[in-house]
């Protein structure tokens, strides 16, 4: 065996070597405020061995980037503890570059011989920037996507040659397939190929200058190996221990461990949740001082400047004063960074807005994650599963089209209850506006924070107005049918209180008629609406329709009857020339919906007598698929997971 | 300052105590752990594949009967099924072909793969018999090794037929190892 060794050696030179690297002298003995460089060393390892590692999984398109994260993430064994090492490990450094850099400036070791030393820690530290701003795009989420996209429009603005740049980086005029190659070949190639020559040249001038001693030294020196190895040994643990920790961490909030993966990119939905990565969050912070006309300013004039200093640190360094003068830039760059953070965080939090957007995103990341189990992913992308999927669109196209009169349980689909503004005019008070609101005094002064409950012309008040049309959470339901013939219902705010058929014949029906019955008419007014609302066919009725089969039948031949009623006015299974009101022959089925909301005008539903909706495939407001989206949402009726049953 | 000294310093020897002994095991050990963990969680990732399993071959409608030729020789048919591709689920996709023709009443399929090393092989009309392109293994009409030169380890794979509502030519479309004289499903 020694003799191999001996054969190689003879033909390497590598005990030499050996000796070299692990018996480099540590003047003053070991110690841990050395540690730094050799945890960067070690997370750039980490790295490149994850990294490659995903490479052999990852695909960058536009409809496979996301799709094959997806697949390392869920479906690949031990794929979420890969990705959450890459992910979080990528954080760390921006820590661990932060503390070196400290380190470098706080013990001088800046100073002569070792200036181009620190020029190549400078270029590391930009180019590790630049790994980051790349590796957030690449999942293709909806959130590395947008944030990415705020970071190349601010690279436009670039005098002279800016939108030449963004052109060459996303690879064309739109973001898409050139844009992921082109930022995978950067993210994977170009910039760790950089780094690794930059790293060589960094520990080689390190070792050719040796270490840069905290004086005054405590200890008499010791070698590289074993004592400064420990220390570092036990520091890269603990950086490994914070990643792993980081990974588990949602766990503790019994959700799935690993990195973050959002919703797939979507350039058609907007996504108001979009901020950078925590680490440039100063950077977008900044940016929200300068108007517009001078963002130039904030985003390269001033970063560049900052920049400049960093790199003329050696030389400022050696004016008398200039090691003070570096510190003390130092601490006010860091102190500035944490500020603006701490305000870009602070402002989230404070807004309602951006917490509905993160609300949104999760619902959107976790949707999509059961659709692509369920169905698998098309070859169009898994950005087509979620644009066709009642549960997703339903609410948004609600929320756009349709809440302006109606409500869902009492707010828009997307949890926002509608509101409008008007301007108070002078000699106008509270209870006037109300009055000619038709709202409650009380819900305007809580809604307004008015607490002395006076206003002045010209103020602007939010008022939530009432709604024009019914609430369609629960539509064709039996529950929704019941409180539409209930006398103390039907004229109400989730009714027809604030349409015009408040005064129409249905409305008259009920509150006479139906008011009236007898136990008997009663039972069979019961019949009458399992059987109207059996024609909805509802997913979520379908087994108490089932059950109550002979009831179904028995009430749809007393609806077809004279005795109750229905169709005096209304169609049923019969076509009726001198029906005036919506033909309940399928009533609330997807076919019904599609056409009513189609074209609500059409004689088969309310013709002449159509209040306010807009017809909106008709009139072409709406197309079919989406339509058909919103059919399907208010029925109740998209893919759900089977439960899993609880765990004991 | 002595900043040249230290460079041309040499280490002082390393002394072999316990308390040195110690340092060295438990610095090499805290390195092999914090650089195993992430190759670990690498590698569990790259074997990921050897837990999938190929797709369950099943009886597919290929043809209709009445599009195979009357004098018995073969023509070729795509065979579609739907297909799992990592995450992509596709319906209605290629996923081989096979050679169909009329023999004796009933239908032979052969898969269209090479049994030596996976080319598509030809249909040569001329001399009634397929021919690869790649090694020049060439087969009979009914599919088996028609000359001793042949680098092919056995004939062209049969598959399976079934005629259903007389006259659809449904295959149970499987691909098998090449290279081997036993035909095992791939």
């Amino acid at each position: 065996m020694n003799s191999l060794f001996a054969w190689l050696d003879h033909r390497t030179g590598y005990k030499k070597f050996l000796h070299e690297a692990l018996y480099e002298n540590v003047p003053g003995g070991s110690r841990w405020r050395y540690v730094w460089g050799s945890t960067l060393t070690f997370t750039l390892a980490v790295q490149f061995i994850t990294g490659i590692f995903l490479w052999m999984a990852y695909s960058p398109s536009s409809q496979t980037a996301w799709e094959s994260v997806y697949y390392i993430q869920h479906e690949m064994a031990g794929g979420w503890l890969l990705r959450g090492i890459h992910h979080f490990t990528a954080q760390a450094m921006n820590v661990l570059l932060v503390l070196h850099l400290m380190q470098v400036l706080i013990d001088g070791a800046y100073k002569a011989p070792r200036e181009v030393n620190y020029w190549f820690g400078f270029f590391l530290l930009l180019l590790v920037l630049a790994l980051s701003l790349t590796g957030y795009l690449l999942p293709w989420d909806q959130k590395g996507y947008w944030a990415t996209k705020v970071a190349t429009n601010i690279m436009a603005i670039t005098p002279l040659i800016g939108s030449q740049l963004q052109r060459l980086i996303i690879g064309g005029p739109n973001y898409g397939h050139h844009t992921l190659t082109r930022f995978f070949a950067l993210h994977a190639g170009v910039l760790p190929a950089l780094i690794v020559v930059l790293v060589i040249a960094h520990i080689y001038l390190f070792r050719r200058h040796g270490l840069t001693a905290r004086e005054p030294k405590r200890r008499p020196d010791c070698a590289f190996w074993p004592d400064q190895v420990l220390k570092d040994a036990v520091a890269c643990l603990a950086v490994l221990a914070a990643v792993l920790f980081l990974i588990l961490k949602p766990r503790l909030f019994g959700h799935e461990p690993g990195a973050e993966l959002g919703a797939p990119a979507d350039a058609s939905e907007p996504y108001s949740a979009a901020r950078p990565e925590w680490y440039f969050l100063f950077l977008f912070q900044f940016l929200k001082y300068f108007p517009g006309g001078t963002e130039v300013w904030g985003a390269i004039v001033i970063p560049t400047l900052i920049l400049g200093v960093l790199f003329f640190i050696p030389f400022l360094g050696q004016w008398k004063l200039g090691h003070r003068f570096n510190l003390g830039f130092m601490f006010a760059l860091f102190a500035g960074v944490g500020l603006l953070t701490w305000l870009a965080l602070a402002a989230d939090r404070r807004e309602p807005e951006y917490q509905v957007a993160v609300e949104s995103a999760e619902r959107d990341a976790e949707r999509i994650k059961q659709l692509a189990k369920a169905e698998g992913i098309p070859l169009s992308g898994a950005a087509s599963l979620l644009r066709a999927d009642p549960f997703t669109q339903g609410p948004r196209l609600f929320a756009r089209n349709c809440a302006s009169c109606h409500r869902y349980g009492g707010q828009d689909g997307l949890g926002k209850v509608p509101t409008e503004t008007l301007v108070v005019k002078s000699g106008e008070t509270l209870t006037q506006i109300a009055q000619a609101k038709g709202v409650d005094e009380k819900d305007l002064i809580v809604l307004n924070h008015l607490s002395d409950g006076r206003v002045a012309a010209g103020q602007v008040l939010k008022i939530q107005p009432h709604p024009a049309a019914s609430d369609l959470k629960g539509f064709a339901s039996r529950e929704w049918l019941s409180g539409l013939i209930d006398p103390a219902h039907i004229d109400g705010p989730n009714y027809f209180g604030y349409s015009k058929f408040k005064e129409g014949k249905m409305v008259k029906f009920v509150k006479k008629d139906v008011a009236n019955y007898s136990v008997e008419q009663k039972e069979k007014l019961k019949k009458v609406i399992a059987a109207l609302s059996g024609e909805a066919q509802l997913k979520s009725q379908r087994a108490a329709d089932e059950h109550t089969a002979p009831l179904l039948t028995e009430g749809k031949a007393l609806l077809a009857s004279d005795e109750m009623r229905c169709t005096e006015c209304h169609s049923f299974y019969k076509k009726d020339e001198d029906a005036t009101a919506p033909d309940l022959t399928g009533y609330g089925s997807r076919e019904w919906l599609v056409g009513f909301i189609t074209n609500p005008a059409h004689e088969r539903y309310y013709g002449k007598r159509n209040d306010r909706m807009q017809k909106f495939g008709a009139d072409k407001i709406l197309d079919a698929q989406a339509i058909g989206l919103l059919a399907d949402w208010l029925r109740g009726d998209w893919y759900e997971p089977e439960k899993i049953s609880a765990t004991r | 300052m002595n900043l040249m000294n230290q460079t041309e310093s040499t280490a002082p020897p390393p002394t072999p105590t316990r308390r040195g002994f110690l340092k060295e095991a438990s610095a090499a050990v805290l390195g092999a752990i914090v650089g195993i963990v992430p190759l670990i969680s690498g590698l569990i990732v790259f074997l990921d594949p050897l837990r999938r399993k190929a797709q369950a071959s099943e009886f597919l409608s290929v043809a209709s009967l009445n599009a195979l030729p009357e004098d018995g020789s073969p023509r070729k048919f795509s065979v579609v099924a739907s297909r799992t591709d990592a995450w992509n689920r596709s319906p209605q996709t290629p996923i081989g072909a096979v050679y169909l023709r009329r023999a004796g009443g009933k239908v032979q399929a052969l898969n269209v793969v090479c049994p030596h090393a996976g080319c598509f092989v030809d249909y040569n009309a001329e001399v009634k018999g397929y021919h690869c392109p790649c090694h020049d293994s060439t087969f009979a009409l009914s599919g088996d090794i028609s000359s001793p030169s042949s680098p092919a380890p056995r004939g062209l794979d049969e598959l399976e037929v079934e005629l259903r509502n007389d006259s659809e030519v449904w295959v149970k479309f499987q691909n098998f190892q090449a290279g081997q004289a036993k035909k095992t499903p791939a």
